[in-house]
């Protein structure tokens, strides 16, 4: 008995890290500078908005008006890049992205996605993605990439106009941009809805276990 | 808490460009100038409102900080050789925008038979210039776009002086570091142009827009067109330019927006 005791102890006491700390110290970097440049890109929205009928609450907004706002986008920026950068050299180096995110098939999704919807997808395993979450992990960095490029093409319309014109020119670089926050947001909801749902997933987010 | 702090340099409810504007109208004219330039604006908003100080101006510091470290970095991403896009003359927007702090009938109005450009600072003729001297000089058309630090842009056709001929011609040294513009309107518009940009072959002393002599609402008698920065950074109703060392900052660059804006 004791001995069966003592070995369930050890093993819940040192199961394997699921998120090693470089993946969790890059997701919060990454969580605040998002948050920052989302915050500070609506109220840059507000000062000549795309779409006439949305405007965004003061609530929301970060930096008090477009000065403000710019400042701070400019600012959070960088702590974006070159987070995001460190994180793609090293998801790719050490084969992460990979192993964790690869493959993806069409019948894998579906099928994962029912079993998501009906509950009978398992949790069990958290150092294993299911289809669903591997094409959305996969899916946002593919987002992250293009809203920093449509980002930068605004940014330097005149200097990198070569980038500018692989999105079809300023005006819609902007509307790309635009739509890429929109998707980080609608991931954003369920990122965090399924997070508090499945409640140790956030603890190996913080702890690593 | 970081939200904490967020929170109170938003100011819930305190449009502070607003508050600035309005505070500074009841400010003599040198107070109010150093009012804007020492940066006290912000802070002073915070003071106002009551919200933690030490807060407000240690993330106004960083944030201002970084903002020059942008400077330097457009300023090394800045290559003279590459020209802003041009476009036909059937892609320009009609109507073209007019955009200002003020409404179109706050505009100034000039009278271009009394208008003098000024020429101040590191040149060899100081010289003030008449606009009938100025349209003597060989002009160039460009169709280019202009992109508001808000965000929309719009295609125009701008026709005038590049600057760089006009500083060889007054004896400018271009080793300085700025063109200081000054305007004509109330507030005395007013902005920092590095000497780079200034001698970039597209920035010009424009006099005409679609042909025509420059109206007022885009600036007559003369503006500053600059394609490679955004709007802001070019200024209209130009009256003087002062060439110097000297960061004399800027009526937009003092209150917060970025002062290279290059794009």
């Amino acid at each position: 008995m004791s001995s069966i005791a003592a070995t369930d102890e050890r093993t819940s006491a040192s199961p394997k890290v699921l998120q090693p700390a470089w993946v969790r110290t890059m997701h919060w970097i990454n969580a605040v500078a998002m948050i920052l440049m989302i915050m500070s890109g609506l109220q840059v929205y507000n000062a000549s908005p795309l779409f006439d009928s949305l405007r965004f609450s003061h609530s929301i907004t970060l930096g008090g008006w477009l000065g403000g706002a710019l400042l701070w986008h400019f600012a959070a920026m960088w702590l974006l890049m070159v987070n995001g950068l460190a994180y793609l050299i090293v998801g790719f180096a050490t084969g992460r992205f990979k192993r964790k995110l690869l493959p993806i098939t069409p019948g894998g999704v579906i099928s994962d996605a029912r079993a998501a919807l009906t509950g009978r997808l398992s949790h069990e395993d958290l150092s294993r993605y299911n289809q669903v979450q591997k094409l959305l992990y996969a899916g946002i960095i593919a987002v992250g990439v293009i809203i920093v490029l449509s980002g930068l093409s605004i940014w330097k319309p005149v200097q990198l106009q070569w980038l500018t014109a692989l999105f079809g020119g300023y005006d819609v670089a902007r509307y790309v941009h635009f739509f890429c926050m929109s998707a980080i947001v609608a991931f954003l909801v369920i990122h965090i809805a399924l997070a508090v749902l499945v409640p140790k997933s956030l603890r190996a987010m913080i702890i690593g276990r | 808490m970081v939200m904490g702090r967020i929170r109170k340099f938003l100011i819930p409810g305190v449009d502070k460009r607003l508050l600035v504007k309005d505070a500074t109208k009841i400010m003599p004219d040198p107070v109010r100038r150093r009012f804007i330039a020492g940066g006290a604006s912000l802070g002073a908003l915070t003071l106002l409102t009551g919200c933690d100080v030490f807060d407000g101006t240690s993330a106004e510091n960083m944030l201002t900080e970084i903002s020059k470290f942008n400077d330097a970095v457009q300023a090394w991403m800045f290559n003279p050789e590459v020209l802003a896009p041009t476009y036909p003359e059937s892609a320009i927007t009609k109507p073209f925008p007019f955009n200002g702090y003020y409404e179109i009938d706050d505009a100034p109005e000039v009278d271009g038979r009394d208008w003098k450009f000024e020429v101040k600072g590191l040149v060899e003729n100081k010289k003030s210039w008449t606009l009938e001297e100025l349209y003597k000089l060989p002009q160039v058309k460009q169709v280019t776009r202009h992109i508001c630090v808000e965000g929309w842009s719009a295609i125009g056709s701008w026709t005038g002086t590049p600057l760089r001929d006009f500083l060889k011609l007054v004896g400018a040294d271009t080793r300085s570091k700025y063109c200081w513009f000054q305007c004509a309107d109330k507030e005395g518009y007013n902005s920092p142009l590095d000497m780079r940009t200034a001698l970039h072959p597209q920035t010009q002393m424009t006099f005409k827009f679609g042909d025509e002599i420059l109206p007022r609402a885009y600036g007559y008698p003369m503006k500053i067109r600059v394609p490679t920065k955004l709007g802001f950074k070019s200024p209209k109703y130009v009256i003087s330019m002062e060439v110097t060392n000297d960061y004399k900052g800027g009526y937009w660059e003092d209150q917060g927006y970025n002062s290279f804006s290059g794009s």
